[in-house]
């Protein structure tokens, strides 16, 4: 195996202006307000960003890479930089191969043109030779499913058609290197199943695959290698898996367990302080990472106040939404003064995908809340799927595995 | 045959001479790039490439009334005055179709700049065709012309091709650094149409160069690289009406020479900073 890409060193950089004079066009010159060009306050500051800071990773050919990261990371102005639409400032990346890049769905389709006039337009702009194009014709107007408007102007195509259509010519390509962004967020499910399918078609016949997506889960079903990026820097790069558990523990702005070393100090009142709450998964991935397979165990500790008393827990566990998923409670038991520590376990292949919140109330004589801790825990259950090839979003608070559809033949024909 | 396969480095500064060779292996993209401005162009339109020959027209018929009859420009011309303007209508046509076409080239096709990578320079090149293709269609009336007003150009015709490279050869310069200038500050915009306005003035478009012989303000008015090519296309297409003016013919082909190398370095200095801009 020998590197496809050598990326060394990569950095670039952008001088951002703050209340900047620049002036763009005559109009800003005739701008007389405050700070205006003519006002003779210069007071233009300028900061120097740096989208993409020392990046160096290899990538062997017929690797598929993902690249993940939040917002502003750095994941485009990468893409950008491997697909020379704009230069690095330092560095360079060294490409054994042919390389295409798609960055967007239908590049340069003239809404004026006809479909078949635009399959060769942006095939060529993508980097196709006009017998390729020939060549895959049939193929790309079949995968599209356009024959009926092969000669309707573009601009009267539905969004489907027009995706479908732009994907299809991007699919036939055929370069070594492919690199591609987000394209899958686009589209029906049916059509994200197709170009998913393609695309590992493409990467099983040994071509080499970057692709950027923020959906974790069709990154996790196409990619095999992963980086992971953060403000410009790459933090990590190696084996998918590993680099989506690193960026789940980086982006999660979670409240997985609060605790308090005194009751004067902790939430509550004079009858019921809290003590700690606390949220641990039971898998073997490391307790701090949540997919819809994972069981996970609440622990709650807080201090009884009372002399005596009837006490017990009341759960509630929301959607982001404020939506309550469920309540639960627990039977009444009598308590001394001290410690009291409560447990329950969520079980795996129980709740959906999406990001949770847990409040918790105690509760006096089954009746009379004593305390109630709000939003005491906060969460994110990442998607976890293997045996299908649908990636859309899964619909649904809960996604409980254990109720089971069973189908028979009734009668045949 | 990959490990044979060269090794292709993208970093800061790249050399001109594989700049060169991409370009060459993008001329398929040039091709098409400039069909699709041709097709565009008359899309929805119910006369269509009539219109080639209708602008061309209505302008040398309007122009011939105007400066021919009411300036009373018509009385010393051996031939009708229609076939004195229309060299300068085709040649101002052209030139100012090209102007327009390439000052916004780049910015109309933003969508592109901001998501593939080809040398940028095929861009400006391909708004080319549109304008050629008008040109000979205002060329077969000129033809259609002759045959009406039984007007027989002579042999130095053959140098209309030349003329006309020359044509395009002034206006690129000018047009691919207006080009650049428009990613940025978009005052291009403005002011480009407005010097299409005034600028037909200032050219012999309706008018011969020898009306100003002899005024003060001769030598800036043929220092304009269009008065330079409508008068050696007046030598060659009208047979003995004009004579060769190498006094507008040396200024215009110095303007191309200067014009066109330092407009390429100009986009090319900036052509990868485009993407910041635009």
């Amino acid at each position: 195996m020998s590197a496809a890409l050598k990326i060394e060193n990569v950095s670039k950089k952008y001088i951002l202006k703050h209340n900047a004079q620049k002036v763009n066009s005559v109009r800003d010159m005739f701008d007389f307000s405050e700070g205006g060009f003519f006002s003779g306050k210069q007071k233009s500051t300028s900061e120097t960003f740096w989208a993409l800071k020392d990046v160096t990773f290899d990538v062997q050919q017929g690797d598929r890479i993902g690249l993940i990261g939040s917002n502003g990371a750095g994941k485009s102005t990468l893409l950008k930089v491997l697909s020379r639409i704009t230069e690095p400032t330092h560095g360079s990346i060294r490409v054994r191969g042919r390389m295409a890049s798609l960055l967007e769905v239908g590049t340069g389709f003239h809404p004026e043109l006809t479909g078949r006039e635009n399959i060769f337009l942006n095939g060529a702009i993508l980097g196709m030779k006009n017998h390729e194009i020939t060549k895959h014709f049939d193929a790309i107007v079949d995968f599209a499913g356009i024959e009926k408007f092969l000669d309707t102007p573009v601009k009267r195509y539905s969004s489907g058609m027009y995706v479908r259509l732009g994907f299809a010519i991007a699919a036939h390509l055929e370069p070594e290197i492919l690199v591609v962004d987000e394209v899958l967020a686009v589209g029906d499910a049916d059509f994200q199943k197709k170009s998913i399918g393609k695309m590992k078609d493409v990467s099983r016949s040994g071509r080499t695959i970057i692709f950027v997506s923020h959906n974790l889960t069709a990154v996790q079903g196409l990619c095999n290698n992963g980086a992971y990026l953060r403000n410009g820097q790459l933090i990590k790069f190696g084996e998918m898996d590993s680099v989506i558990n690193e960026y789940i523990k980086n982006v999660a702005k979670f409240q997985l367990q609060q605790s308090w070393d005194r009751p004067e100090d902790a939430p509550g009142n004079d009858n019921i302080r809290i003590k700690s709450i606390e949220l641990n998964s039971m898998n073997d991935l490391g307790n701090k990472i949540f997919d819809t397979r994972t069981p996970f165990k609440i622990c709650f500790d807080y201090w009884n106040m009372y002399e005596e008393a009837n006490l017990n827990i009341s759960l509630f566990l929301y959607s982001m939404a404020g939506e309550c998923i469920f309540n639960i409670a627990n039977e009444l038991q009598t308590f001394k003064k001290g410690i009291v520590r409560s447990e329950c376990l969520i079980p795996g292949d129980f709740l959906n995908d999406g990001s949770y919140y847990i409040s918790v109330m105690v509760v006096k004589d089954g009746v009379a809340p004593a305390f109630f801790f709000e939003d005491a825990l906060v969460f994110d259950i990442q998607d976890f799927r293997e045996g299908t090839d649908w990636y859309g979003k899964w619909p649904g608070a809960v996604r409980p595995k254990n109720l089971i559809i069973k189908s028979s033949q009734l009668e045949l024909e | 045959m990959l490990e044979a396969e060269k090794e292709k480095v993208i970093g800061s500064g790249r050399s001109s001479k594989d700049y060169w060779k991409e370009i060459w292996e993008a001329r398929e993209l040039f091709w098409i790039l400039a069909k699709r401005d041709v097709i565009v162009r008359y899309k929805q339109t119910i006369l269509g490439v009539a219109w080639s020959i209708i602008r061309p027209l209505i302008t040398a018929m309007v122009m011939g009334f105007a400066f021919g009859k009411l300036a009373k420009l018509e009385v010393d011309t051996p031939i009708p005055y229609i076939l004195v303007v229309m060299p300068g209508v085709i040649i101002w046509l052209f030139f100012s179709q090209s102007l327009q076409q390439l000052s916004l080239s780049m910015v109309l096709n933003s969508n592109l700049v901001t998501k593939v990578y080809f040398p940028r320079l095929i861009i400006p090149f391909s708004t080319i065709l549109l304008g050629l293709i008008d040109m000979a269609i205002a060329m077969l009336l000129f033809v259609g012309l002759c045959f009406w007003f039984h007007f027989v150009p002579d042999w130095k015709i053959v140098f209309v091709p030349l003329f006309i490279v020359l044509c395009y050869l002034s206006v690129f310069g000018v047009g691919l650094m207006a080009a650049v200038l428009n990613v940025k500050y978009r005052d291009i915009g403005q002011i480009v149409p407005f010097i299409i306005q005034f600028g037909y003035f200032i050219s012999p478009v309706a008018y011969v160069t020898d009306l100003a012989a002899g005024k003060w303000y001769y030598y800036p008015f043929i220092l304009n690289p269009v008065t330079g090519v409508i008068d050696a296309m007046r030598w060659a297409m009208l047979g003995d009406f004009a004579k060769f003016n190498w006094i507008s013919f040396i200024p215009m082909l110095v303007f191309i020479l200067l014009t066109f190398f330092v407009s390429i370095r100009f986009f090319r200095k900036h052509e990868n900073s485009f993407v910041d801009h635009i």
